[in-house]
């Protein structure tokens, strides 16, 4: 079929969403310090709204035949439904009949996966964008801010609609440098740049494990064959490479090669998404300025693990270990994270621990197969969770900065607007009947029941592990609704506890209206993804998102998620007792403002009194870390520093040289003390050296060298004879009688008579073995007397 | 021997020049006045123009004789712009003594 796709500078239309953003972060960074702030952020908000234009022309333009969705309504078993743009050959070794043949394009795809991550980003980020023009209006470093968060953007867009693995850590790595810059971006204050640094480190650790994961991966496809030389995604799909996953590793012998490289990659899922034991980094994070943490911290870097797992559920599902690691960790996430939301009185911290917990949630989806609940709880999670926090910005915005909840109370008053769509979240988080919330965590408790319930479970997988997963998630659930509602009560709700918060005051424009449109979406958002109920006639919308994911999502054959209709039924009514219950306990105890009962609950001696305490310093996870790994990495630098930098570069090197050119400065400053008469001493002694040394030895001699005609003989009167007048005597024939000239008479002894030049040429066979010159000064005086022995060359051929 | 004092040939010349170069650098390494410096160095141009001369002779060449009027030009050049210092000194220090004038040593 010929690609009739609409063009823009020779790239399909979609590679302009990731460039947009890109070029915005490029005049924002480069060129920012010259432009106004208007120019700054209309381009800001420009680029992102621009690519989110194009990426909804991309994926629904209803005329022609070359938009996503007219190839998913026209899908075949050949033809899945996406659009690919191949921009450059990046790496390639080798070719493909070498035993080794790597490569990798610039590669993007755009497919059903991707399109929603793609909207998601880019829809959100809009309202981010926009929002941040409002939230940072007084930063002095507004076209950096705005610059990074293109540049955050860019990356994202290249992390979901890269077409292979190395393009997708591109993005990765971009990502993890944005979040870095975000969290850090008001570094004067040094606990912030230590939140940014640890946020980077912390990051590594899991982007390490990415790379081994993916080095594994392609090793293990391309020794003796080339399954997928450039790590591509329809690769690694193929069938043959899905065999490959299931044979035996070849490092322990004990498993599949998919369990050692699922829990690889998974390593590289927990740094990004802040899964036990690398979560740490997120709640520090939250020293970034709060559009970020809406826009990184919880709609979508956060959710790029959650992404590449579902992208790669292939690879997971076909083993049964590696599953378990991933829903295992994911739902122990999403419990202990909701334990330390309890006694944080940082708005923003709640939040934080709240992200991680649901992102918690998503991996428990994901680590069962489920990976349209997981999709879907990301997008519906990015709705509420981004309005969560930018509400938590507008609060923060009218409160002065304050993010302390223990000093609000009241705010409904003041700012009527944040606190209807703050209401809004909090519902839909908490898992109230029929908001976007509800649904979502409803699929993905509704998998893990059916799991548990109807035999259908992967090899190896226990029969109970299903349930105990969903009894861990509701636990959980509940105390997201109840640490939901606590900040909700404690915010909005009661009476002022400060002065401030009596003169708080509601947000511009730019800040609620973002708002507003999220509190739609996290209210609504829910009916794409409504449960499968065989019993009634739902339009096709209702399950919009699993239809329009599957061509891109393998259904996990095996692990069948359906529940039967009556159970559906009850597992929602479940859910929403669950949900309401937790708004129930959470208005018992803080609806009226800060509770006296849970005072006294946890004051010292009481039964809450310890896990209060252990909430509140976060189990001393920080600590632990401190300790085990913090601290001995220290002592291992410093001994390192002393070593290497103090003792052997700093004192042996560096200043060994300066001793050394300390010790010959101080002798040359003896010899140059400015005394012009000292040098001139030195130049006299030098001269005369020179021409001692240089004349010394120099004797008188003969030089010779062979021609064509015969030899040439050359004087050279040496040091003592020379500048002075004087007679060149020759001996050629060694008869031991000086050479007359031809024409001379036999007795004439005149100097007219002798050959007297300083070079002869001389045929060859009137030369004798030795040579005799003399050189005699004309002004008298003895002269020189040189004899030179003529040894021939052994010449080719004629002699 | 005899030929020493009767015969003045290119030797003496030679040897005259020989003279007057070293009493020049002797008096450049001795003296402290820069008038008796620019004296001696005077004196070893006037040498080297000697030695320059006895050879163009010698060789019964004449580029030596061009040669020997550029140095003296050049020499009188380098006396009236040496000579001017001096004066400029002497009026700021009432000496000429190189021993102390040290102003760019530091």
């Amino acid at each position: 079929m010929p690609d009739t796709a609409p063009q823009f500078l020779g790239l399909p239309l979609f590679a302009w969403v990731i460039l947009l953003p890109l070029v915005g972060a490029f005049v924002n960074l480069v060129l920012g310090r010259w432009l106004s702030r208007q120019t700054v952020h209309v381009v800001a908000v420009g680029v992102v709204v621009a690519a989110f234009a194009i990426a909804l022309c991309a994926i629904f333009f209803p005329s022609g035949d070359w938009s996503l969705l007219y190839k998913f309504k026209h899908r075949t078993d050949e033809a899945s439904p996406e659009v690919v743009a191949h921009l450059f050959s990046w790496i390639q070794v080798g070719t493909p009949n070498d035993s080794w043949f790597l490569n990798i394009g610039m590669d993007f795809r755009l497919d059903t996966l991707s399109s929603v991550m793609v909207l998601i980003i880019t829809g959100v980020g809009s309202l981010i964008h926009l929002y941040s023009t409002g939230y940072m209006s007084d930063e002095k470093r507004y076209s950096a801010y705005f610059g990074y968060l293109n540049l955050f953007t860019g990356s994202m867009l290249i992390l979901v609609l890269a077409a292979n693995m190395p393009v997708m850590f591109i993005g990765w790595e971009g990502v993890g440098l944005c979040s870095f810059l975000l969290i850090g971006f008001w570094f004067e204050n040094p606990d912030y740049a230590t939140a940014g640094r640890k946020a980077f480190v912390v990051n590594r650790i899991g982007d390490f494990a990415f790379l081994l994961g993916m080095f594994l991966l392609w090793y293990v496809l391309n020794h003796g064959q080339s399954l997928a030389p450039g790590l591509d995604f329809a690769d690694l799909r193929s069938d043959a490479a899905q065999h490959v996953y299931t044979m035996k590793d070849g490092f322990f012998g004990t498993d599949r090669w998919a369990t050692i490289i699922g829990i690889l990659l998974f390593i590289g899922a927990c740094g990004k998404s802040a899964q036990i034991p690398l979560y740490v980094w997120l709640p520090d994070a939250m020293a970034g300025p709060t559009p970020v943490s809406a826009l990184i911290h919880a709609a979508t870097m956060v959710t790029a693990g959650v992404y590449m797992v579902c992208r790669l559920g292939f690879l997971f599902a076909a083993s049964t270990t590696a599953m378990m690691v991933v829903a295992t960790i994911g739902t122990a996430t999403a419990l202990i994270a909701a334990f330390y939301a309890f006694a944080q009185t940082d708005m923003k911290k709640v939040l934080a621990y709240s992200t991680v917990s649901q992102l918690g949630f998503m991996f428990a989806a994901a680590g069962t197969g489920n990976w349209v609940a997981a999709i879907f709880h990301l997008g519906t999670h990015a709705f509420f969770k981004a309005g969560l926090f930018l509400g938590a910005g507008s609060v923060m915005h009218g409160m002065a900065g304050s993010g302390d909840i223990t000093k609000m109370g009241g705010l409904k008053k003041h700012m009527p607007i944040t606190r209807a769509t703050f209401l809004i979240y909090c519902l839909a988080i908490a898992g109230f009947p029929l908001l976007s919330g509800f649904f979502s965590k409803d699929e993905i408790l509704g998998g893990l029941w059916a799991l548990g319930h109807w035999g259908h479970h992967p090899e190896g997988w226990p029969d109970w592990y299903g349930n105990f997963l969903w009894i861990t998630l509701l636990i959980a659930a509940l105390g997201t609704a109840v640490y939901m509602w606590r900040l909700y009560f404690l915010v909005f709700e009661g009476e002022e506890r400060s002065e401030t918060a009596e003169h708080a005051h509601e947000s511009p424009w730019t800040m609620w209206v973002p708002l507003a449109v999220l509190a739609l979406l996290a209210a609504f958002a829910g009916v794409i993804g409504l449960p499968h109920l065989t019993g009634t006639k739902l339009p096709w919308f209702t399950h919009a998102l699993s239809s329009w994911l599957a061509p891109s999502i393998d259904e996990a054959t095996e692990l069948a998620l359906h529940n039967s209709d009556n159970a559906t039924y009850e597992l929602m009514g479940v859910a929403s007792l669950v949900g309401i219950a937790g708004i129930g306990i959470a208005w018992w105890l803080y609806g009226r403002g800060p509770s006296k009962k849970v005072e006294t609950w946890t004051a010292e001696g009481h039964l809450l009194h310890e896990p209060y305490i252990a909430s509140k310093n976060k189990l001393w996870v920080d600590e632990l870390y401190d300790l085990v790994i913090v601290r001995p990495f220290r002592a291992v630098a410093r001994g390192l520093f002393e070593i290497v930098d103090r003792f052997i570069i700093d004192t042996v090197f560096v200043g060994g040289w300066a001793f050394l050119v300390g010790i010959l400065s101080r002798i040359s400053r003896w010899v140059q003390n400015g005394q012009v008469q000292r040098y001139i001493v030195g130049i006299v002694i030098g001269a005369a050296a020179i021409f001692f040394f240089a004349s010394r030895g120099h004797h008188a001699g003969i030089a010779y060298r062979e021609i064509p005609q015969g030899v040439e003989l050359k004087a050279d009167p040496g040091a003592g004879l020379s500048g002075v007048g004087v007679k060149y005597r020759w001996d050629v024939d060694n008869d031991g009688q000086w050479d007359k000239k031809p024409d001379a008479a036999a007795d004439d002894t005149s100097d007219a008579a002798y050959i007297d030049t300083p070079t002869r040429l001389v045929r060859r066979g009137d030369i004798g073995s030795e040579v005799t010159l003399w050189i005699i000064p004309k002004s008298g005086g003895k002269g020189e007397t040189v004899t030179e022995a003529i040894v021939f060359a052994p010449s080719e051929g004629s002699k | 021997m005899s030929d020493l004092f009767t015969h003045v040939g290119y030797g003496h010349f030679l040897a005259l020049s020989a003279v007057l170069f070293t009493i020049g650098v002797a008096g450049v390494l001795l003296r402290r006045n820069i008038l008796i410096i620019m004296m001696s160095i005077e004196l070893m141009l006037n040498a080297a123009n000697l030695t320059i001369l006895t050879f163009a002779r010698m060789h019964g060449d004449l580029s030596g004789h061009s040669f020997a009027l550029i140095v003296i030009a050049v020499a009188a050049a380098e006396v009236a712009v040496g000579l001017a210092i001096v004066v400029a000194l002497f009026r700021g220090r009432r000496h000429v003594d190189v021993d102390r004038i040290t102003m760019l040593k530091h």
